[in-house]
């Protein structure tokens, strides 16, 4: 088997090994609790007898390791579990919110992705000249600001000052596609400002890395014009960094998302997931930790196989 | 241009950071109100009473920010200690023993590393007490993480350089060498580090306040503020963002500083490279 | 008057600062440089590191690094001014009229192309050929070039092929557009010396046989000597002379190119060994790890105060040999002496005193050294360590030191960064000299300086040796510098010792066959002698 299709392999294992060692940490840790699920539900109104009962509803006398695989099986099968709090079927729940999350998620992308590679091809253009300066002193205010903050402002300019869009992003299943977009534009331009400085810094730098290699002398050399050398020379090597940088901004952004949707009251995984914190609903966090882990994971992972796939060295061993 | 051999923009940020951090001291005599003294109306605006307008429950709102600062900074810096001694600590014992130990250690460092900080963050606090050691405790250990991966490659960074290892032929001890080669060496990596990790700190717990799950009112801290005023945006009443705009501003101050350090320590070395 | 194919006249070469501007001093960085070269003929460029040399050589594409940028003078290439030329006039020029040979293949390649498409990419963009005639004519030059297996070379990567390898590929490159005009820069720098005098045999002859004139750029006369018909000797930016290859080498008009073509002619004459050897290996084998073994049963003596060089290329295993010593690497098996006791195989067992006796200088002088360390404390720092020394004593023996290698006392205070690569390279000997040791363990100290310089530091040792009379092992890739310190020599590849004993024994045939191949194949500044040396092998190989 080529070399490539091993290293690829080994990577998609690993990446599964991590997400089992991840699920039995989340499991684990949400284990500590003082006190078990049927105290929690039961709360004052426990009694000795009615505890035990629930106990054996719930399963709960079972040996850990035994409910640890019942968990993992179930939601393998995409059987979560119902909420404590509201009894809640929590894979119906959380099916709706996901969409509406990796909406959000999508739209982002959408806006921040081509923008960032073309700041970074600009930022190079013009290396340590005025514009790259500005660029370079703007991310770094970017970087600061708590997504919150963007969040505020932008609802205070486009939401209640020009009152041009909504100021609360409520979705519902019955939206036409424009409204949807409509309600998801600040959020979204949100969510897109936090990711897009790291992305347009990492862009820049991978360009600049292929940008000085010494091949790209030889191609000037050769009297090809500036069009064939970043076409044919730059853009092949610089593809795959760049790629890299986007897949590695997406995990990034599935995180940010939490804060922005509290902050838009969008109805999507991050509002859920913090409302059963709060609630210290275990089986909502389980299940939400698990599902924000995975996507991580699996965003990293592509990443990795990109680059692997993309390395000539791998691709054609001596 | 430069003031006191010290860049603009890093100067500004000095000066930010100072400022903030005094105030935060002398909370008590500076403050006109106290921290959850109900002194006015609900969102009254800024006036010459109240400089930055009241709050959601008629509270002062800049003595709030300054108290806030308080347990802010206090909390992030104490996260920060935690974060920097662990992984510093162990970062270096890596690096040092190597093999086995190093190994085991890396490998548990990039699982904890790869679910998102918050994420992690959040599962750990919807079982454990709501106390701000647990806060304090949960962010220093996540962010740890880093600061470990950075004391490694700078200790394994420095340890391969042929004036460590001329040191070590000489017959040098270990502590001499970290104090007299290693030292000097990394000392503004590791202080650039520590300003951006603490920076760090104050987003990550001015997050987590807002999301509810961090420090619980009435005691004032910067993200919980943004939190109890957010209702009032939509009435375009700006009190969430006095709050919000102070962590941003902290947050570039420092970056600036941090900023100027690693630059002056990269030119050092690139005259170096020239000469 | 001859049809000349490049004028250069009165070339002045600046580097700006951010703000574009030119007159800074130390912005000019090469100023009143003139040469001219008829059609297929070869102008060598000599000179040591910051001579100006490759920004001449890319001048004549219209080229600069960076900010680099010509200010002054006239490039006419085929009766073309080439600073008068927009882009697109030097786009059409370039790849096709004139072309480039890097010093680092390696680097120079795009990694994600095929050797081929890359080697005829000129050609088919100036519209030459047709692709089909343009691969049979790549093929043809790989062929003349030697390179094994010619007609399916072009379908491998860069990484798949060795540097030496790679290098005659981005001849073919250079060649394959059929140009007027080729600048070599260094391109046998970075290989191994058995190596390079392949790589040059073949570029000599395909000069020759296509009939293209060349720009050679080199640091080493000897190659130089081998290839160029004309010689333009330069220092800091500035013509020393410039006159026809015999000319330059035979009757030399200046001071600084005699000197250059003096280099490593420093006759030391050779010591016997004595019986009781200072340093002995026995039997030592070492191996990193699990990889094969790096150091391949190796024995061998140094005499008290004398001389042992320890010679080979890359990868043959003297560096492993130096860490077995100084006891960062255990052996596997065998035992190192040291004055006749065995020595601990690791640091942590040797008492103070034995580390003190053996010291190390490294090739790379800026890294051995602490940045953030003054030239004072740099060298009281063993002195302090071993001898307990404080005060005014301890500066004193500093002071003692320091001009004992020639530096001035109000250097002490400096840093590292703030001294030449020849002093830093003294101050790390001061630091071993400091301990006053037995044995000084010499890894490549000349290797990363330019020639002059490192002849300085050659003569520094001998001095020292003299006078301290500390023993040195030597470890080198250069056979000249090895006839200019050596008492003994051992000769290492891949790992063992193929040949060891005095220096007038081992360096006199009759020889091995790799001491034979790696002797001849030192450049000598005799013109003629590539040749000369290349039908001796022919005929060896002939004979056998």
């Amino acid at each position: 088997m080529p070399r490539v299709l091993v290293l690829v392999a080994q990577r998609i294992a690993l990446g599964c090994l991590l997400l089992l060692t991840i699920s039995i940490l989340i499991f684990a840790g949400t284990e500590i609790l003082p006190g078990d699920v049927a105290e929690a539900i039961l709360g004052r109104t426990a009694t000795p007898e009615n505890l035990e009962n629930l106990r054996r509803e719930l399963g709960l006398n079972e040996p850990t390791y035994v409910r640890y695989f019942q968990w993992l099986c179930g939601m393998f099968q995409g059987d979560l579990g119902s909420a404590l709090s509201s009894g809640a079927d929590i894979s119906e729940a959380v099916g709706y919110r996901l969409k509406n999350t990796l909406f959000l998620a999508a739209f982002a992308s959408v806006l921040s992705i081509p923008l960032a590679i073309l700041l970074g091809l600009i930022a190079v253009r013009y290396k340590n000249r005025f514009f790259d300066k500005l660029i370079s002193a703007l991310t770094l205010a970017a970087i600061s600001l708590p997504e919150f903050f963007i969040g505020y402002v932008l609802i205070l300019l486009f939401g209640v000052q020009l009152a041009w869009l909504p100021t609360v992003s409520i979705v519902g299943e019955d939206m036409s596609i424009g409204q949807r977009l409509t309600v998801t534009i600040l959020p979204g331009v949100t969510l897109s400002l936090v990711v897009l400085a790291h992305m347009m810094r990492m862009t820049r730098a991978a360009i600049l890395n292929v940008i000085e290699a010494a091949y790209i002398e030889t191609a000037e050399l050769k009297g090809l014009g500036k069009f064939s050398v970043i076409y044919k020379h730059a853009l092949p090597n610089a593809l795959s960094p760049i790629v890299n940088v986007v897949t590695l901004n997406m995990a990034y952004l599935i995180v940010g998302v939490v804060v922005v949707e509290v902050v838009f009251v969008y109805p999507g995984m991050g509002q859920y997931f913090v409302d059963h914190v709060a609630k210290r609903d275990v089986p909502v966090v389980q299940a939400c930790g698990l599902i924000f882990a995975a996507i991580y994971i699996l965003l990293n992972l592509v990443a990795d196989i990109i680059s692997i796939l993309s390395n000539p060295r791998l691709a054609h061993p001596k | 241009m430069h003031i006191w051999g010290i860049s603009p923009g890093a100067f500004f940020g000095l000066l930010f950071c100072s400022g903030i951090v005094l105030s935060a001291i002398f909370a008590p005599l500076i403050t006109p109100y106290g921290e959850a003294e109900i002194v006015g109306g609900v969102w009254e605006p800024i006036s010459q009473k109240h400089w930055l307008g009241t709050d959601n429950l008629g509270r002062d709102l800049l003595s709030r920010i300054i108290y806030g600062a308080r347990t802010t900074l206090t909390i992030a810096a104490a996260a920060t200690l935690v974060s920097f001694t662990l992984g510093a600590a162990l970062g270096m014992i890596a690096a040092e023993a190597g093999g086995f130990v190093d190994q085991f250690m890396s490998r548990c460092v990039d699982l904890l590393m790869s679910i998102p900080t918050l994420i992690f963050a959040l599962v750990v606090l919807s079982v454990m007490p709501g106390t701000i050691l647990t806060l304090i405790l949960v962010m220093g250990i996540l962010d740890s993480t880093r600061v470990y991966r950075l004391a490694r490659a700078v200790a394994v960074d420095i340890r391969v350089m042929d004036y460590v290892e001329a040191a070590k032929l000489r017959g040098e001890g270990r502590a001499w060498i970290i104090l007299h080669e290693i030292l000097p060496n990394a000392i503004s990596t590791l202080i650039a580090e520590f300003g951006l990790r603490f920076i760090f700190m104050v987003l990550f717990l001015s997050a987590l306040s807002f999301l509810g799950l961090g420090i619980q009112p009435p005691e004032a801290d910067w993200g919980g503020m943004v939190k109890e005023n957010k209702a009032g945006i939509v009435f375009g009443i700006p009190a969430a963002l006095a709050p919000a705009a102070m962590i941003a501003m902290l947050a570039i101050s420092v970056n600036l500083i941090a900023d100027w350090i690693l630059n002056r320590t990269s030119s050092l070395r690139g005259k170096s490279a020239d000469a | 008057m001859p049809e000349y194919l490049l004028e250069i006249r009165n070339l002045q070469v600046s580097v700006p600062d951010m703000r574009g501007n030119h007159q800074l001093p130390g912005a000019v960085i090469v100023r009143d440089v003139s040469a001219s070269l008829e059609k297929g003929k070869v102008l060598g460029l000599i000179g040591e590191s910051g001579a100006g040399k490759s920004t001449i050589g890319l001048s004549s594409l219209g080229y600069g690094r960076g900010r680099v940028t010509i200010t002054g003078g006239e490039i006419i290439l085929n009766g073309r001014n080439i600073l008068h030329q927009d882009r697109a006039g030097l786009n059409a020029m370039r790849g096709k009229e004139v072309c480039y040979v890097a010093q680092s293949a390696a680097a120079g390649f795009n990694p994600s192309k095929r050797l081929i498409d890359q080697t005829i990419e000129a050609t088919l963009k100036h519209k030459l050929m047709s692709r089909r005639e343009a691969i049979a004519r790549a093929k043809d030059i790989y062929r003349a070039l030697s390179l094994p297996e010619a007609d399916r070379i072009g379908d491998r990567y860069p990484h798949q092929v060795s540097g030496g390898q790679l290098q005659r590929v981005m001849t073919a490159m250079a060649l394959c557009s059929n140009p007027d005009l080729i600048i070599f820069d260094e391109p046998t720098t970075a290989l191994d010396v058995t190596t390079q005098i392949d790589v040059l045999a073949s570029i000599k002859a395909v000069i020759k046989r296509f009939g293209v004139a060349a720009i050679y750029i080199t640091h080493d006369l000897a190659v130089v000597a081998q290839i160029a018909d004309q010689i333009m000797v330069l220092k800091d930016g500035c013509m020393v002379e410039i006159g026809t290859t015999r000319q330059v080498i035979e009757a030399p008009r200046e001071k600084y190119t005699k000197a250059l073509l003096s280099i490593r002619s420093i006759e030391h004459e050779e010591q016997a060994p004595d019986d009781d050897p200072i340093l002995q290996l026995e039997n030592v084998t070492a191996s990193y790890g699990s990889t094969p073994t790096v150091l391949n049963e190796v024995s061998c003596e140094l005499s008290r105060g004398q001389t042992l060089a320890l010679v080979g290329e890359s990868g043959s295993g003297k560096s492993t040999l130096a860490r077995v010593v100084t006891g960062l690497l255990a052996p596997d098996t065998g035992v190192v002496s040291f004055n006749g006791q065995p020595l601990s195989a690791l640091i942590a067992q040797r008492s103070k005193d034995e580390l003190r006796r053996i010291q190390m200088i490294n090739q790379m002088a800026d890294t051995a050294m602490n940045p953030r360390h003054t030239v004072r404390k740099i060298i009281a720092r063993p002195i302090q360590f071993y001898f307990g020394k404080q005060g005014s004593a301890l500066s004193q023996e500093v002071e003692l030191l320091i001009e004992k290698i020639g530096l001035e006392t109000d250097q002490a205070d400096r840093y590292p960064a703030e001294l030449s690569g020849g002093q830093r390279q003294r101050v790390c000997i001061a630091r071993a000299l400091a301990a006053r040791p037995d044995v000084i363990i010499c890894d490549e100290v000349t290797s990363a300086l330019d020639p002059l310089v490192g002849d300085e530091i050659i003569r520094l040792l001998l001095n020292l040796q003299k006078e301290e009379s500390i023993a040195f092992l030597f470890i080198t890739h250069d056979l000249a510098t090895v006839k200019s310190i050596a008492d003994s020599v051992a000769v290492m590849h891949k790992g063992k010792l193929v040949r060891y004993g005095v220096k007038s024994k081992v360096l006199s045939p009759p020889f091995d066959d790799y001491t034979d191949l790696l002797l001849s194949s030192i450049p000598e500044m005799t013109p003629g002698w590539l040749e000369t040396i290349l039908a001796n092998r022919k005929m060896e190989a002939a004979g056998h």
